[in-house]
């Protein structure tokens, strides 16, 4: 499978066969993707086609059931410590406290990665000021709006430095001006760090014709490769929002395979 | 996140945000305080006229009844303190905070366990001030007695807690966790030696008896009960301890996310 093993670094990110089941529903079937570091890899899929699933085995919320998953090259089944270390996560719902200040949640998530108060106000305070928000450090979370909070739980997120990040639909719920600045945000910090962002949306304008793009659809990856490249082989018009539609209409659920 | 320095770090971190959170929600804190003070001040003088304590283990003299009472009140601030860090959880579980704590590099076990201690601390400062209270009201155990009551109170603290832990992993939504307190709480109290002791209770029913002499919640009353009267309640110490490897067990299977009931909850 292209985009996996490539190159002399490990991915950032790699998942291997992996499927899913919730009883005898399939939630995920035979998933292999990877992102690479200093890219901004986006999963792309309709409400229901299994990103959150997928989410949450990443992030080991579930064990996997089949297949493999490694972070940096390490196992997240068999060295979930050192795998889970390399991992940011924004999740699709709110998860900072609304009752304490930006400093506060900043030290708190230090502390759950073992890092120290001091270092983690200080790599807080710089993070916050690559967003805009190093003014906000000492105000309640619950006072700041929804872009601002969404780019502190990216902050908060890249506290440990970690080499892999991952977004969930981190831009749900906000206005365009927000989404825009929170997606080249992290288009500039995979650039700029060489850090690995996977974006799960579903969303089309948030995507870059050059971010490789693996399209799921009921549970399996019926298309990937570049935004472009997609939108070349399956968007009638030329755009990706047509191949995206071709591909989710047509139900082919079975055909995968590079753009 | 290396060595024993970054284990203490998120130890601490945990117990902070809780003490932090703890702080804030002020009217927490007055309910916490105001629920056995109601107790002590009304219930308790009400039943006083009618019932004394003899000289029994762990009292070696006659003891009035807001004596006796005292011990269970505690037991009973920790009860609804484990309850409500719990409510605390599955109210963080659906806002995502609980994601936060769970992909933590840290095992699980150990992401659980510190959660425990910092919600048996935020219960110990608690218990402290209604003991403060109660001293002022006439209560005064023998000094050393609150020295000796803080290892009781920690371990029934962590045993109440870790009930309330794996409670907290099995409830689905927020709005089924009042039909829990209520199946819970109620039941764990007055069923106890909280209230009255167990040859009381003898005298008047011998189902509820049985109940109340193998409801864990009555040995978290006398261990603390014994200790802050200078003894030990053997007995007591092997439920309480015994209890808080069941329970405390219990949950980290049922947060594993590959055995426990997280497996099972669905799409995530």
């Amino acid at each position: 499978m292209p985009g996996v093993l490539d190159g002399a670094a490990p991915p950032a990110l790699s998942v291997a066969g992996v499927a899913h089941h919730y009883g005898r529903t399939v939630a995920l079937d035979d998933v292999t993707l990877a992102v690479r570091p200093g890219t901004f890899t986006v999963l792309l899929g309709v409400n229901g086609a299994g990103k959150t699933t997928l989410f949450s085995l990443i992030t080991r919320l579930f064990a996997t059931q089949q297949g493999a998953i490694s972070i940096c090259g390490a196992s997240l089944s068999e060295t979930p410590s050192q795998a889970l270390r390399s991992l940011g996560v924004v999740f699709q719902s709110r998860a900072l406290d609304a009752n304490l200040t930006v400093a506060q949640n900043m030290i708190y998530q230090g502390a759950l990665y073992g890092i120290g108060r001091r270092t983690s106000l200080a790599r807080g305070l710089a993070l916050l000021d690559q967003i805009g928000l190093a003014d906000r450090i000492d105000h309640k979370v619950g006072r700041l709006s929804g872009g601002q909070q969404r780019r502190v739980e990216i902050a908060r997120a890249l506290l440990h430095e970690p080499r892999l990040i991952l977004c969930d639909e981190a831009t749900v719920g906000l206005d365009v001006k927000s989404r825009t600045d929170i997606v080249a945000t992290l288009h500039r910090l995979a650039a700029e760090t060489g850090i690995g962002v996977l974006w799960t949306t579903h969303l089309i304008d948030e995507i870059e014709p050059d971010d490789p793009v693996y399209l799921l659809h009921k549970g399996r990856v019926c298309a990937h490769g570049s935004a472009a490249e997609i939108a070349q082989a399956h968007g009638a018009g030329g755009s990706l929002s047509d191949a995206f539609l071709a591909l989710t209409r047509a139900d082919q659920a079975g055909a995968t395979g590079a753009a | 996140m290396t060595g024993w320095n970054a284990w203490a770090i998120c130890a601490w971190g945990v117990a902070w945000r809780e003490m932090l959170r703890f702080f804030q929600q002020k009217e927490r804190f007055f309910a916490a305080l105001v629920r056995p003070l109601v107790w002590l001040i009304i219930f308790a003088a009400g039943i006083r006229a009618v019932l004394g304590i003899p000289p029994q283990p762990p009292y070696q003299t006659y003891m009035t009844y807001d004596d006796y009472v005292v011990p269970g009140l505690c037991a009973m601030i920790q009860l609804f303190n484990g309850m409500q860090s719990s409510l605390s959880m599955v109210y963080d579980r659906e806002t995502g905070a609980m994601r936060t704590l769970l992909v933590s590099p840290f095992p699980r076990w150990y992401v659980l366990t510190c959660k425990l201690f910092a919600s048996v601390t935020v219960s110990l400062v608690q218990v402290y001030t209604f003991l403060l209270i109660a001293y002022f009201w006439g209560i005064e155990p023998p000094a050393w007695g609150y020295l000796t009551a803080l290892p009781a109170l920690i371990l029934s603290g962590l045993l109440l807690g870790a009930i309330g832990l794996l409670l907290s992993s099995a409830i689905k939504q927020l709005e089924n966790f009042a039909g829990v307190m209520n199946f819970v709480i109620f039941p764990m109290f007055f069923a106890s030696t909280a209230l009255f002791p167990l040859w009381r209770i003898r005298e008047g029913s011998l189902e509820v008896y049985y109940i109340a002499a193998f409801n864990p919640f009555t040995h978290c009353v006398e261990l603390i009960r014994f200790a802050l009267y200078l003894d030990v309640s053997w007995l007591s110490l092997g439920v309480v301890v015994g209890g808080i490897a069941v329970f405390l067990g219990a949950a980290v299977v049922a947060y594993n996310p590959s055995r426990g009931l997280m497996a099972r909850r669905g799409r995530g």
